[in-house]
């Protein structure tokens, strides 16, 4: 028979860490925190989606394949995110030099 | 060949294999799927922390409460979807029925608390972007902006809902004509395997569009 069966209790564990966390995640965002409002909500979201894909998912009991499969797919959405944030924030770090700023002006002449 | 086990399709060596098979497939999509997202998200949080005051303050015009409601809703159908997967596996064709059809009315709770309460209200007040928009105060092109990403974001997402709901009623009159046993409950747990997809975006949306926009 193929496929992990895994207990009732277990699912019914997870979902009630899953319900925690919720209740726990907006209750934070009622206390100001600064930044780390952002930090933490987003900490218990990564928490919750783990809880998710390793018990409701059965990545805990899948083979090194999927795990691969999904490791590398975060790994591009890493890409994705890391390199668009990283240029768009990092834009103001060095000045546009000042020759250049007359050129594109005269281009939009 | 595997005449005598039609569960088995002829291209797999064993059960096992096959249930490998399926399981790859399913989370390749899947991965296409967390990138699709992932645009939405990269371009949500690039213009938050460009318009920040607008975002937050769109934030503050969520409805929390029915934020949770629905998060705890999700949570809740992704426990029924986990159960029906574990009682197709046992064969147990009642608890299959029954977990699936309690998945498909929390999914259309969801669906359903978020077009009649949010959407609804949201259109009367006039902040819907492109079909009524009447905010005039601080910052609204800003926040418009904000309400472009909310309904985009909560739109696909729903519409992922809806597709989960088509394939739920699907497996339901599958399972009840007897389609499924412990050796033959694939379509079940790939199924599974979506609508658990589905609801991990929603953790990420509740938290990005309704909580970090400072309550306190």
């Amino acid at each position: 028979m193929p496929g992990h069966i895994v207990p009732k209790k277990l699912y019914f564990l997870v979902f009630a860490g899953l319900i925690a966390l919720t209740a726990l995640t907006t209750g934070v965002s009622f206390i100001n925190l600064g930044k780390w409002n952002a930090v933490a909500a987003l900490a218990i979201a990564v928490c919750k989606a783990s809880l998710v894909v390793l018990f409701f998912m059965h990545l805990r009991w899948s083979s090194g394949l999927l795990r691969v499969v999904v490791v590398s797919s975060l790994v591009w959405l890493a890409i994705l995110i890391g390199l668009t944030v990283g240029d768009v924030f990092t834009r103001g770090w060095i000045p546009v030099p000042s020759s250049w700023e007359t050129q594109t002006q005269q281009d939009i002449r | 060949m595997h005449s005598s086990n039609n569960a088995l399709a002829g291209q797999f060596d064993d059960l096992e294999q096959q249930h490998e098979a399926s399981s790859l497939g399913m989370w390749v999509f899947l991965a296409t799927e967390i990138m699709f997202f992932g645009g939405l998200f990269t371009g949500y949080v690039i213009f938050r922390n460009l318009d920040l005051p607008a975002f937050e303050a769109g934030s503050r015009l969520l409805n929390v409460r029915i934020g949770a409601f629905n998060t705890a809703v999700l949570l809740s159908s992704s426990l029924t979807m986990a159960l029906a997967v574990r009682a197709a596996q046992l064969g147990k064709k009642k608890a299959l029925v029954i977990f699936l059809l309690l998945t498909l009315l929390l999914g259309l709770t969801f669906v359903g608390a978020k077009l009649a309460l949010e959407w609804r209200h949201d259109f009367i007040e006039g902040l819907v972007p492109g079909l009524n928009w009447t905010f005039n105060g601080p910052d609204a092109a800003h926040l418009e902006l904000f309400f472009c990403f909310y309904f985009f974001m909560t739109g696909v997402h729903a519409a992922h809902m809806v597709v989960g709901v088509g394939i739920l009623v699907v497996l339901i009159i599958m399972a009840g004509r007897g389609k499924f046993s412990p050796q033959r409950f694939n379509v079940v747990e790939m199924a599974g395997l979506y609508w658990h997809f589905v609801d991990i975006i929603w953790i990420f949306l509740f938290p990005l569009l309704y909580l970090i926009g400072g309550r306190y």
